[in-house]
C-alpha cells in the first residue's frame, strides 16, 4: 500500500470555515454583530424573501455559486446563518450535490447559479434529476427585466431551456411574487412524482423591496388547480391484485425507486412475507428491501443478476412497485416477460402503459397503495412456493457462483472490482451511503456492495451521467452525517468533475473517494470489445498521478493494487475525519457480466467466456 | 430454459403504440399562465407525438383557457398524450372528445379573385354555402365562411375556380353536444 506524501498533514488549516471552535465562535459574534446592524440599516428586499422561503423550508444546506445578478442574495446570505451555502467549483457540482442530498435525505435539495453560463451550467444537473425523479429546486438569477430578451451581458432564455427537463419552471420578474413561487416550488418538487423545479429570478426582482408575506400550505395547494397527484389505488383494482396473487404460481415483485420515495419498505417487505413473493429491484430499487432477506432475490436488468433475469422471464405474473419499465430493466419489450401478467402500481400515470402494455394498472402513491392492499392479500405459507423457490434459489446458487472472482484478481493478477466493492461494503457494515458514478464502477456498485438500508445506494440511473458521483456524495454527507459517505468512481468520471476536491477541502466534507482506476474508459471499451469488434477507438485514458493530486489538494489517499491491501486503505480512510480518497488499481480490462446486448431481451444474456475467469 | 414453465412458442407483447392509429381530437382546458401554450408544444415535440393542429382561445373565466389538439395515433399513444398533458401543472383537464357527439367548427377567410362580370356569380356561390362576403374591392372579393372541415373544403373546391388569393383558416375548434361541461368538470 502506498501512503500519500505527507498523510495530509497540515490539511485545511489555512481554510477559514474549517478551522478550530474558538475561530468558530469569532465568527458567530462577527455574523450576530452583522445580522443586527444590517437589519437595522435596510428594508427587506426580494432575496431577503428568497432567503427566508429557504429557511421556513428546512433548507439548512444549498449548494451555489455567485455571479453578477445572483449577487443580490449573496449580498444579504451573510445575514441568515441558518443557511450554510457550499461553495461549489462548478454549477454541474451544486445540481448533482443537491439531488444526491435529496436522495439520502428524502428532503428537497437546492442549488443556486447566475445567469447565462451559471444556469447552462446547472442544465446536466437538474436534467439528471427530472429523469430520476429527485426534489430538488434549482435557483438562477437573471438580467433586470427591462433588459430580457435584449442580449444583454450573460442573458440566456434559461426557462426556455429547462422548460422540457424540469416538474416546473417560472420567472419571476417581480420581488412580490418570490415568496409565492419558492412555496410553490417546494411543494411541486417533493408532492405526487418528485421533480426539479427551476426557479428564474431577474435582478431587480432581487433588488426590490417588498412586503409579500409567505403563504401558508393551503392556499399553495389552492393556487394550484392543475396539480392533485392521485394517492390511494382504486379499491376494485387493489381487489384485482389481490386475486391476481391467490392465482400466480411464479409471482415476483418488481421493487422500483418508487418504494424508497415513498418510504414503503416496511409494506413491502410485509407483503412479500405475506404471499411468499421473491423482491427484485432495478437500479435505483437498491435498498427497498434489506438483501440478506430470505425472500430478496436480486438486481435485474441489462447487468443485472441472470438469476434475477431468468426469474422475470419465466414468472407468470409481475408486481411491478414504483418503477417504470425502462429500457434497461426491459431489453426488447416483444420478449419480456412472455408468461407474466402485469400489475403496475405508480403515482404516475403516464408511465402506466408507457413502456409495457399492463394488466392491472394502479395509480396512487406506492406506500398507500400496498396498506390498503396488505389486509386483501391472502397469506402463503411457504409449503404452496416451495418448489418455486426452490427452484429460484437454484438458479440463484447457479449465476452467484459463476460471477465472484472470489480470489480478489482478475486473470492479469490486478485486483478485481467486483472484490474492491464486496471490502468497501463489507468495512462498512453495509451501512455507508454508497455514491456511484457511471460506467462499470456504477454496475459493480449495484451488484456487489450489498444494501440493507434504503437510501444508501446512489446512482444516476436515468440520464447515466458521469461525473455524478462525487458531487453527489458532497450532498449526500452533508445530509446525513451520520452515516460514512463512499463515492465509488471510474477514472473517466473522476476526472470529469474533479474540480469539487477543492470543495470538500474548504468546507471539510468527509466523502471518501474509491477511484477504480482501470485507466479507461471501461464501459466503452467493453462495448467496443464485445459489441464493435474490439475496435478500441478513444476508450484509452491517461490520468494524473493521483496520490500527487490528492496531496496537492491536502487529501489524504491510499494505493491500493493487490486483494491484500484493499482492506486496510478503506479502513484508513474510514479513520480519517475528513475526506479520503483511495486509489485502486484494478484490472483494465475486467468487463461487467452479464451483460444483455442493446435491443435484445432479457433471455439472451451474454456471460463470461471462461478463458476469462 | 428448462424447468422454466409453459413450454412452445409465446406470442409477443403488444408494444403500446403498434395499434391502428386515426385522428383523435384532445380538448385540453388550462390555467391561463404565461408559456403554457409553448409548455403542451414543446411536450408534444418531446415526446414525438404527432400533432396536426392546435388551437387556443380564451374561456369565460379570465384564468383559464382552452385548447383544441388534434393528434394521429393509436388508443395507447393518445391516452399516452393526455396523461403527459396532465403532468404539465397548468393543465386542468384534458378529454379526448373523439367518439362523443360534438360540433366541430372552423372559420376560414377567402380572399377570391373577382371581376365585375363574375362578381354576381362568386356571391351566390357564397350564399348557397351559407358563407358570406365581408368586404367588397374592385378586383377581390372577402368570404368568410364557417362550418365543419368538409364544408369548408367544399366551398374553397369551387372557389379555386376564381382564383385565391389569401386564404386563413383556424382549425377546428370543438364542443361537445349537450349540457355537460368540460370547463366545469374538476381535473381528473
Ligand atoms: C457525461 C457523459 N459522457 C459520456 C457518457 C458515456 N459513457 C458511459 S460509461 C462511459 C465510460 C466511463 O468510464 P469511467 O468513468 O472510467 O468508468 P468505468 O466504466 O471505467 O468504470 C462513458 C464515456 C456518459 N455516460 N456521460
Amino acid at each position: 500500500m502506498t501512503v500519500a506524501k505527507g498523510d495530509g498533514g497540515g490539511r485545511v488549516t489555512h481554510v477559514p470555515s474549517a478551522g478550530t471552535s474558538a475561530s468558530d465562535e469569532i465568527e458567530r459574534a462577527r455574523r450576530d454583530m452583522l445580522h443586527e446592524g444590517r437589519m437595522q440599516k435596510r428594508t427587506r428586499i426580494g432575496a431577503d424573501v428568497l432567503c427566508e422561503a429557504l429557511v421556513r423550508q428546512g433548507v439548512d444546506v444549498f449548494f451555489g455559486y455567485p455571479g453578477g445578478v445572483i449577487l443580490p442574495l449573496y449580498d444579504v446570505l451573510g445575514d441568515y446563518p441558518e443557511l450554510r451555502h457550499i461553495l461549489v467549483r462548478h454549477e454541474q457540482g451544486a445540481a448533482h450535490a443537491a439531488d444526491g442530498y435529496a436522495r439520502a435525505t428524502g428532503r428537497v435539495g437546492v442549488c443556486l447559479g447566475t445567469s447565462g453560463p451559471g444556469a447552462t451550467n446547472l442544465v446536466t444537473g437538474i436534467g439528471n434529476a427530472q429523469l430520476d425523479s429527485i426534489p430538488i429546486v434549482a435557483i438562477t438569477g437573471n438580467v433586470p427585466g427591462a433588459l430580457l430578451g435584449k442580449d444583454a451581458f450573460q442573458e440566456i432564455d434559461i426557462t426556455g431551456i429547462t422548460l422540457p427537463i424540469t416538474k416546473h419552471n417560472y420567472l419571476v420578474r417581480n420581488a412580490d411574487d418570490i415568496a409565492l413561487v419558492l412555496a410553490e416550488a417546494f411543494h411541486i418538487a417533493r408532492t405526487g412524482r418528485p421533480g426539479p423545479v427551476h426557479v428564474d429570478i431577474t435582478k431587480d426582482a432581487l433588488q426590490g423591496e417588498t412586503r409579500a408575506q409567505h403563504p401558508d400550505e393551503e392556499t399553495v395547494v389552492a393556487g394550484l388547480p392543475g396539480f392533485r397527484p392521485t394517492l390511494d389505488g382504486h379499491p376494485r383494482q387493489l381487489r384485482t391484485i389481490a386475486q391476481e396473487i391467490a392465482k400466480a404460481r411464479r409471482p415476483l415483485i418488481l421493487a422500483g425507486h418508487g418504494i424508497l420515495i415513498a418510504e414503503a419498505e416496511e409494506e413491502l417487505r410485509e407483503l412479500a412475507e405475506k404471499a411468499g413473493i421473491p423482491v427484485t429491484w432495478t437500479l435505483l430499487g437498491i435498498g427497498a428491501i434489506d438483501e440478506t432477506h430470505p425472500l430478496a432475490y436480486g438486481y435485474m436488468g441489462m447487468h443485472g443478476w441472470k438469476h434475477v433475469n431468468r426469474a422475470i422471464q419465466s414468472a407468470d405474473l409481475l408486481i411491478a412497485l414504483g418503477m417504470r419499465f425502462d429500457d434497461r430493466v426491459t431489453g426488447n419489450v416483444k420478449t419480456y416477460a412472455p408468461h407474466a401478467r402485469i400489475v403496475h402500481v405508480d403515482i404516475d400515470p403516464a408511465e402506466i402503459g408507457k413502456n409495457v402494455a399492463v394488466d392491472v394498472p394502479v395509480v396512487g402513491d406506492v406506500r398507500r397503495v400496498l396498506r390498503s392492499l396488505l389486509p386483501l392479500v391472502e397469506p402463503v405459507d411457504r409449503e404452496t412456493r416451495a418448489t418455486y423457490l426452490g427452484q429460484l434459489a437454484e438458479w440463484r446458487l447457479e449465476s452467484e457462483g459463476s460471477s465472484w472472482h472470489g480470489s480478489g484478481t482478475w486473470r492479469t493478477g490486478l485486483l478485481s472490482a467486483d472484490y474492491v466493492l464486496e471490502q468497501i461494503g463489507e468495512a462498512n457494515d453495509h451501512d455507508a451511503t454508497m455514491v456511484a458514478d457511471v460506467g462499470q464502477n456504477q454496475m459493480w456498485t449495484a451488484r456487489y456492495a450489498g444494501y440493507r438500508r434504503p437510501k444508501s445506494h446512489l446512482s444516476s440511473g436515468g440520464l447515466g451521467t458521469m461525473g455524478y458521483g462525487m458531487p453527489a456524495a458532497m450532498g449526500a454527507a452533508l445530509g446525513r452525517p451520520d452515516k460514512t459517505t463512499w463515492a465509488i468512481v471510474g477514472d473517466g468520471g473522476f476526472q470529469m468533475t474533479i474540480q469539487e476536491l477543492a470543495t470538500l477541502v474548504q468546507d471539510d466534507i468527509p466523502v471518501k473517494i474509491a477511484l477504480l482506476d482501470n485507466r479507461k474508459l471501461g464501459m466503452i471499451r467493453q462495448w467496443q470489445e464485445l459489441v464493435y469488434a474490439g475496435n478500441y477507438h478513444s476508450s484509452e485514458m491517461v490520468g494524473p498521478d493521483y496520490l500527487k493530486l490528492a496531496d496537492a489538494y491536502g487529501i489524504p489517499a491510499w494505493k491500493a493494487t493487490r486483494p491484500g491491501e484493499v482492506r486496510p486503505a478503506i479502513e484508513a480512510a474510514n479513520a480519517v475525519d475528513g475526506p479520503a480518497l483511495v486509489w485502486f488499481e484494478i484490472a483494465s480490462e475486467q468487463n461487467v457480466f452479464p451483460m444483455m446486448p442493446a435491443g435484445k431481451g432479457l433471455s439472451d444474456l451474454l456471460e463470461e467466456l471462461e478463458e476469462q475467469l | 430454459m428448462s424447468g422454466d414453465i409453459a413450454a412452445g412458442p409465446v406470442p409477443a407483447r403488444p408494444i403500446p403504440g403498434s395499434g391502428e392509429t386515426r385522428r383523435h381530437v384532445l380538448v385540453a382546458v388550462v390555467q391561463n399562465r404565461t408559456g403554457v401554450l409553448n409548455r403542451v408544444a414543446s411536450l408534444m415535440r418531446a415526446r414525438d407525438f404527432n400533432i396536426e393542429s392546435l388551437s387556443v382561445s380564451h374561456t369565460d373565466s379570465e384564468d383559464v383557457s382552452r385548447m383544441t389538439i388534434t393528434i394521429h395515433g393509436d388508443e395507447f399513444h393518445v391516452e399516452q398524450a393526455t396523461k403527459q398533458l396532465y403532468r404539465l401543472i397548468d393543465v386542468l383537464k384534458v378529454q379526448d372528445v373523439t367518439d362523443e357527439p360534438t360540433v366541430q367548427h372552423e372559420l376560414a377567410l377567402v380572399k377570391v379573385r373577382a371581376t365585375d362580370r363574375n362578381r354576381g356569380e362568386i356571391v351566390s356561390i357564397v350564399e348557397m354555402h351559407r358563407a358570406r362576403v365581408v368586404d367588397l374591392a374592385p378586383e377581390s372579393v372577402v368570404v368568410e365562411a364557417t362550418g365543419t372541415e368538409v364544408e369548408v373544403d367544399a366551398l374553397l373546391t369551387l372557389l379555386r375556380g376564381y382564383g385565391i388569393r389569401e386564404l386563413v383558416r383556424t382549425g377546428a375548434v370543438v364542443m361537445a353536444r349537450g349540457s355537460g361541461s368540460i370547463e366545469e368538470a374538476t381535473k381528473r
